[in-house]
């Protein structure tokens, strides 16, 4: 069986360690968030101007003043703080986010990302993600392997515009666990059920299968 | 007289905007919106105006509503997803947009307020936003030059604020509001609480009233929800 969003989000996860600030983009990566272990603590940052996204509020704790750059109605944790929209993106850009969590239409064996536009259809812009991608120090793509037609999104370049280049770190599936090396995606782990030849027929960039490819474990 | 900035309500703060001037809306989707100023403006019926704003509204809210009677010539934004309007004059070419990333809107705004002419950012290396612009390679990255934003005015919505200008933002209101509030040539500032001067703990001035020019008690909110999500208890 293929992984599921949550399954996706959940392995994802995993790379989350004690102590570190995290960015989370909308879609999967929002459901990271669900699945942080018990025994670490992390710091979400939110690009309209928090660190410290809590849970959702109760309906009496609703305060249209206290968004994510979801714009949902959020909480602060314990220890949080806002502040304006430079600074920000002025921390993302310094470097200070430790993990970055994006969605993507297309990523290429280098780690450039495409995930901003499709020409022909109606453009919303670009937000944050441009900024994220070009200044994150640990990039991870929460994705599914193909499009609804079956194609790849895992390509030699991208055929749609460029949101960011030679960036992403890391890519995660429903087929798998994918790094960025110089030799192209390098799969790590495979969803339970899923077979190394399929991947190889879903994979249209460069792929190198680890000598320790192992199973996800969730 | 002095450092008195307040001006009676919204029509007299907005009063003197004329047809094609460039204004910084502050806000983020609709959160800290200045609703009091856009409904001013949309009653002053000025027109091709250019909006520096993160987003563009809703259909019935925000600079949506200055969509719908026209008034909008040009939109700056990072992300206009969330209005059908915005969409029927984008396709038929009755609205200009120009799509900036969201941290280098904020930027040039920033440096407007602190009297840069350009930042050098790294987003949109490589991409379309590109497309001929400058480019500065800094110890072996590349960035691109991007100028800082000139408006005519600055419009934002503020948590308290005192008659010598100085104000404070609430929770997340503050996003674009209190750089914007620093980065127009004349900066209108429509506040939840207005209070004497003395009444703000100086200590926690996000603005300080050097860079407002008019300020004004706001009244009946609406403080609109896009995203409204809840848990149980």
């Amino acid at each position: 069986m293929a992984l599921d969003k949550n399954q996706i989000a959940k392995r994802i996860s995993r790379e989350l360690k004690d102590g570190m600030y995290v960015n989370l983009g909308i879609g999967i990566p929002t459901l990271v968030a669900n699945f942080v272990p018990e025994d670490i603590e992390i710091e979400l940052q939110s690009e309209n101007g928090m660190l410290g996204i809590g849970p959702f509020p109760t309906e009496e704790e609703v305060d249209a003043d206290l968004i994510n750059a979801g714009k949902q109605t959020v909480t602060l944790r314990t220890g949080g703080s806002y502040f304006d929209s430079a600074l920000s993106f002025g921390m993302i850009r310094a470097g200070k986010v430790d993990i970055t969590v994006l969605g993507a239409m297309e990523v290429a064996d280098n780690g450039d990302i495409a995930n901003w536009k499709v020409p022909g259809k109606m453009v919303k812009g670009m937000g944050g993600a441009m900024d994220l991608v070009a200044s994150a120090k640990n990039i991870i793509v929460a994705m599914q392997h193909t499009d609804k037609a079956g194609n790849s999104k895992l390509l030699p370049e991208c055929t749609l515009p460029i949101t960011g280049l030679k960036c992403v770190k890391k890519v995660v599936t429903d087929l798998g666990v994918f790094e960025i090396t110089p030799e192209g995606f390098l799969c790590t782990e495979y969803a339970p059920g899923v077979t190394i030849d399929e991947i190889k027929a879903k994979t249209a960039g460069r792929l190198v299968i680890s000598d320790q490819v192992k199973e996800v474990q969730l | 007289m002095g450092f008195n900035k307040v001006v009676a309500n919204a029509e007299e703060a907005v009063q003197d905007i004329r047809d094609n001037a460039v204004i910084m809306l502050g806000g983020f989707g609709l959160c800290g919106i200045p609703e009091n100023s856009i409904t001013a403006l949309i009653k002053k019926g000025v027109k091709d105006l250019t909006f520096i704003s993160n987003n563009a509204g809703v259909d019935d809210f925000g600079i949506g509503l200055m969509l719908k009677t026209r008034q909008v010539k040009k939109m700056i934004a990072s992300y206009v997803g969330e209005n059908a309007e915005f969409e029927r004059q984008l396709l038929s070419g009755e609205l200009e947009v120009e799509l900036v990333p969201q941290g280098t809107l904020v930027t040039r705004c920033m440096a407007a307020a602190y009297g840069f002419p350009a930042i050098f950012t790294p987003a949109g290396v490589g991409t379309e936003v590109a497309e001929g612009k400058e480019v500065r390679n800094f110890k072996g990255k590349d960035y691109l030059v991007e100028e800082a934003f000139e408006a005519d005015y600055s419009i934002v919505k503020a948590w308290k604020g005192d008659t010598a200008g100085n104000l404070i933002f609430n929770k997340t209101a503050r996003n674009f509001n209190s750089v914007m509030a620093m980065a127009g040539k004349i900066s209108i500032v429509e506040v939840e609480e207005l209070v004497p001067a003395g009444q703000l703990d100086p200590n926690f001035i996000h603005v300080p009233g050097i860079y407002v020019h008019r300020i004004f008690q706001g009244s009946n909110y609406e403080k609109r929800i896009e995203q409204r999500t809840v848990r149980s208890k």
